[in-house]
């Protein structure tokens, strides 16, 4: 009725989206950088030809995860119980319900990722865990994550939860109005709830990697067209959190662990960091 | 996913001394340096040492453990995969840093045996690792595979069941739906399109759109639909009329929509149809309610209007209309007498007959309300057209009416305007249509009047003239000139007569005919007058002051309203006492009318007006209807014979007789009575001549002199 033999009617935005694997999604070149196979081989390609560019790249991505597992570790401690992860990827090593059920078995995690394939590989991996499951959403939507979160039963949305937006923010352009977004995650999180961020760029007074120009152009238009920003609008996301120490910083200089050696050169790494806590008035 | 133990191989430390665990711990710390950064490891770096310790004290153990076996070695190659190093650079820093640090850190350099074991234990680490590695990344990779796959298990189950739930809007809705191609070929129809229709699916499929059209669809329906088609248009809604299977008609409102292709071309289109026949039914009968008098049945007032805008609104230069603006003529007489009821079915009957009469094209009869009524003809050729419809309309009216045993006569008043459109507007035509419905009654009723715009003109101007006139008196804009009335016999100036002026700031020096009547109207000529006998008395009494005996008296005009003002007697005296003036030099001049159509009590106000020493004139005599039997009895001293009179005694060569014949007879008459005579008008020697011959005591008009301010006629005094 809709759609006649021969040609298609054009499906309306709201129907459910396209599982494409002919190109490389952001996920898998995510999970490729970090060590995982759970790619194809565009994915490969992709990423291969974008480290032969930019070399460092998948120490960058690297550097990122171990971000996420510093600032996850550091929140259970201070007793935050639970998690709602946005833009998370392909389950890997050090997952967020790891990472935090690790250290406090009651923690839940729901993960959120706008790749259909990430998140119902997700959900085949997390059944039988009640604390842990994926929804599969765009960002930009933070009322219905929200609802939806609320509605699972995973996360109780009355009590503080902890925010994490790791390298995903740079994939949303200025026209649609990153800091609105986290404005309203900010709005609808409790008081007392965390934002932990990180965020791809580098500042003027730092050189920018070589190859970086060709590397985000080739990634531009084979995967997803990245939106990088310098740290002063990195912190600008921040505006109504407390940010908590160090501030918005490389990822590498976040909290490293006692043990670790920071290198030298860490202040040119590519992306900033930061934890931000929701102000109890 | 992770998992990775700190458990040590049982009975190391009794087996071998402090030099094997330092040994252990140094190779452990270099392992762990070697191989972080080769892949993501979620540990931190001291969590990385601890775990490297427990896999090289694995293979440390199974290096001096007796009989020597590397199946330890191919653990600690899993349990480094577990551990998610994956790199392809952690196996190859592993097995290089085991050949060149192990033995070295363990003091065991050299040692052949030992040696080779190491070679093995690399080999069997190596197939471990690869095992592993291999097991790993086909999991990852089915993993995956299944997540692609569920993925779009779930997609395509979401996509059938929007899809079905489509289905079930389109199937289900109560609005007819229609899909067809850009060529209007129907393809799919809902169910309430075929009720709608009353064709059934299969019979709609096999006809275009175009073969829907209705022989009443406006013009820009189909306007719209090629544009659609043609893609310069997304959308449009118009309200259309469908001939259904059964031939009858069915109003909705479409809605086309015009869906692309991805490349943006016309694909299809997309129709809502919303039958809205019950609705379109019920507003005609609400417009026509709206636009229609009940009682009559005939358009109302505001259908009348929106034709008469409308005339108005055509571009045809030369376009005229025609207005009768029709009111019974005592209608308000039947409604108080016979009731209401009745004077309801007599408005029935009277709208009947305009109806009957007036007919054709561009012809309206409309109830205005109450018993006024219009009759519009649009497309007028000229006035004749609606006199003869007005004409028509009275006479059609001119046949009693019987009602309840009643035999009622009726008949109207009609109001017509007739003009050509340009240069004027409705609101116009429907004022002056009404200003000419009050000529019509003024002129006596029962008939039609024209309008006419000097008739209009005039009356504007004298409405001007009444409503400006009492401020014009507190504003000093009249004043007073005199005309003597001359003695015959030896021209002596016997009175002067006070004719009031009006100074209009506008209109300029308005003479008495234009004012004096419409000041009767309003009443305002009492205080005028009062104003004119004041200025007179006073100028008279100048006049005395100056002349002494040679004084003439001021002849002043009463109007009829002034002679009956219950106040004139005490006016007059109290004037003449704040003058001074010797009541004999006073005159005043009423005409036939007032004198003769007056009750007791004004011929009072005379007689004591008299007694005073006033002298009393009628004017203008010879023109109104005189008791000359009751003259006699008047307390008058003069007769002033009007000026029309004169006209036959102008001529040089020989007087009309009649004229002359009249003029003498009234001196006679006047002498008999003992009153004196003064002839109006008298402008030629001749007139003068003859009046002395005939005995006229005195004479006023140009000839004397004519009207004119104190000091131009007080040379003729002396």
């Amino acid at each position: 009725m809709w759609v006649r033999e021969g040609s298609e009617v054009e499906r309306p935005s709201w129907a459910p989206v396209d599982v494409d694997v002919s190109r490389p999604s952001s996920a898998r070149v995510y999970d490729y950088y970090l060590g995982g196979a759970h790619n194809f081989a565009v994915d490969r390609a992709v990423a291969e030809q974008t480290l032969r560019l930019m070399p460092g790249l998948d120490q960058v991505m690297r550097l990122n995860r171990a971000f996420l597992r510093r600032s996850v570790r550091m929140l259970v401690r201070s007793g935050v119980t639970q998690f709602l992860d946005l833009g998370a990827g392909i389950p890997t090593a050090g997952n967020v319900h790891e990472v935090a059920q690790a250290e406090n078995p009651a923690a839940r995690v729901l993960y959120v990722d706008v790749d259909p394939v990430a998140v119902a590989h997700s959900n085949t991996m997390l059944a039988g865990n009640e604390r842990a499951a994926a929804l599969q959403a765009d960002i930009r939507d933070p009322k219905r994550i929200f609802d939806e979160a609320q509605r699972g039963g995973v996360l109780e949305l009355d009590r503080p939860v902890a925010v994490l937006m790791n390298f995903v923010l740079h994939f949303v352009p200025d026209s649609d109005d990153p800091e609105g977004v986290v404005a309203v995650y900010r709005q609808l999180m409790s008081e007392g709830s965390y934002l932990v961020l990180s965020h791809a760029g580098f500042d003027s007074e730092s050189d920018p990697p070589s190859g970086w120009a060709s590397a985000v152009d080739l990634y531009d238009r084979e995967v997803s067209v990245l939106h990088f920003r310098r740290s002063d609008r990195v912190a600008r996301l921040f505006s109504g959190f407390d940010l908590l120490e160090p501030g918005v910083v490389r990822l590498p200089l976040w909290r490293p662990d006692p043990d670790e050696e920071v290198p030298g050169d860490a202040h040119r790494y590519l992306g900033f960091a930061g934890v931000g806590r929701k102000p109890c008035r | 996913m992770t998992g990775w133990t700190k458990q040590r191989v049982p009975g190391m430390r009794s087996a071998v001394g402090d030099e094997v665990v330092a040994g252990v711990e140094a190779f452990a710390e270099s392992w762990a340096t070697a191989i972080i950064g080769t892949s993501y490891v979620p540990m931190t770096k001291a969590e990385v040492v601890d775990h490297l310790r427990g896999l090289t004290d694995l293979l440390v153990g199974a290096l001096l453990t007796e009989p020597f076996r590397t199946a330890a070695a191919h653990e600690v190659g899993i349990r480094l995969v577990e551990a998610h190093f994956t790199g392809t650079e952690t196996l190859d820093r592993t097995i290089q840093l085991m050949g060149d640090e192990l033995l070295g850190e363990l003091r065991r350099d050299g040692d052949p045996v030992l040696y080779s074991r190491i070679a093995a234990l690399q080999g069997a680490l190596a197939a471990g690792y690869a095992q592993s590695l291999r097991e790993r990344t086909l999991d990852e990779q089915e993993a995956i595979r299944e997540a692609v796959l569920d993925a779009r298990d779930h997609a395509e189950a979401a996509l059938r069941a929007s899809e079905a739930r489509f289905r079930a809007v389109f199937a289900e809705a109560a609005i007819g739906m229609g899909i067809s191609d850009t060529d209007g070929n129907v393809l799919e129809v809902n169910q309430s399109l075929q009720d709608m229709l009353g064709y059934p699916a299969s019979e709609l499929r096999q006809r275009n759109l175009r073969s829907l059209m209705h022989e009443d669809d406006v013009a820009s329906v189909w306007e719209f639909y090629e544009e659609l088609v043609r893609g310069e248009r997304d959308h449009f809604r118009v309200e259309k009329r469908f001939k259904r299977r059964d031939n009858q008609s069915v109003w909705t409102h479409l809605t086309i929509s015009l869906v692309r292709d991805d490349d943006g071309r016309p694909a299809y289109q997309v129709a809502m149809v919303e039958d809205v026949t019950d609705r379109h039914l019920l507003q005609n009968r609400l417009r026509y309610q709206a636009l229609h008098d009940p009682l009559t049945g005939l358009p109302n007032r505001a259908l009348f209007l929106e034709r008469l805008g409308k005339a108005f609104d055509t571009s045809v230069v030369s376009a005229r209309v025609g207005l009768c603006y029709l009111d019974l003529d005592g209608f308000k007489v039947i409604n108080d007498s016979l009731g209401h009821d009745i004077g309801d079915q007599l408005l029935v009957a009277v709208a009947r007959r305009l109806d009957e009469s007036v007919s054709g094209d561009g012809m309206l009869v409309a109830r205005m309300g109450g018993d006024e009524f219009v009759i519009l003809m649009e497309g007028s050729t000229g006035t004749q057209s609606i006199v003869d419809v007005a004409d028509r309309v009275l006479t059609s009216l001119t046949g009693p009416v019987r009602i309840d045993g009643h035999e009622l006569s009726v008949s109207a008043s009609i109001g017509i305007v007739e003009r050509a459109i340009e240069g004027t507007t409705s609101a116009d035509v429907m004022r002056d249509a009404d200003i000419t419905l009050y000529w019509a009654k003024a002129d006596g009723k029962s008939r039609w009047a024209l309008y006419d715009p000097e008739r209009n003109a005039r009356e504007v101007a004298r409405f001007t003239l009444s409503a400006t006139m009492p401020a014009a008196l507190e504003r000093d804009e009249f004043y007073v000139d005199y005309q003597p009335l001359v003695r015959l016999e030896d021209s002596k100036i016997l009175g002067v007569e006070a004719l009031v002026r009006w100074q209009h700031p506008e209109f300029g020096r308005l003479a008495p005919d234009r004012f004096i009547e419409l000041a009767e109207e309003t009443g305002l000529i009492v205080p005028l007058g009062r104003w004119v006998l004041r200025k007179a008395c006073q100028q008279a009494r100048r006049w005395l002051d100056a002349f002494g005996d040679a004084t003439p008296f001021v002849s002043v005009n009463l109007a009829v309203r002034q002679s009956r003002d219950p106040a004139l007697v005490a006016d007059v005296r109290q004037i003449l006492a704040e003058a001074a003036l010797p009541p004999h030099l006073l005159q005043l001049e009423l005409t036939e009318s007032a004198i003769m159509g007056t009750a007791d009590e004004p011929l009072e106000a005379l007689r004591a007006l008299s007694d005073m020493g006033v002298r009393i004139a009628i004017d203008d005599f010879g023109t109104g209807y005189s008791n000359l039997a009751y003259l006699r009895h008047l307390p008058v001293h003069e007769l002033k014979i009007a000026g029309s009179f004169m006209e036959g005694l102008r001529a040089a060569d020989g007087a009309d007789p009649v004229d002359a014949q009249i003029v003498s007879t009234l001196v006679s008459l006047a002498h008999a009575l003992g009153l004196t005579v003064t002839a109006e008008g008298v402008e030629t020697p001749a007139q003068a001549e003859r009046l002395r011959r005939i005995g006229c005591d005195a004479g006023q008009g140009w000839l004397f002199a004519r009207p004119g301010p104190p000091d131009h006629i007080e040379p003729l005094f002396s």
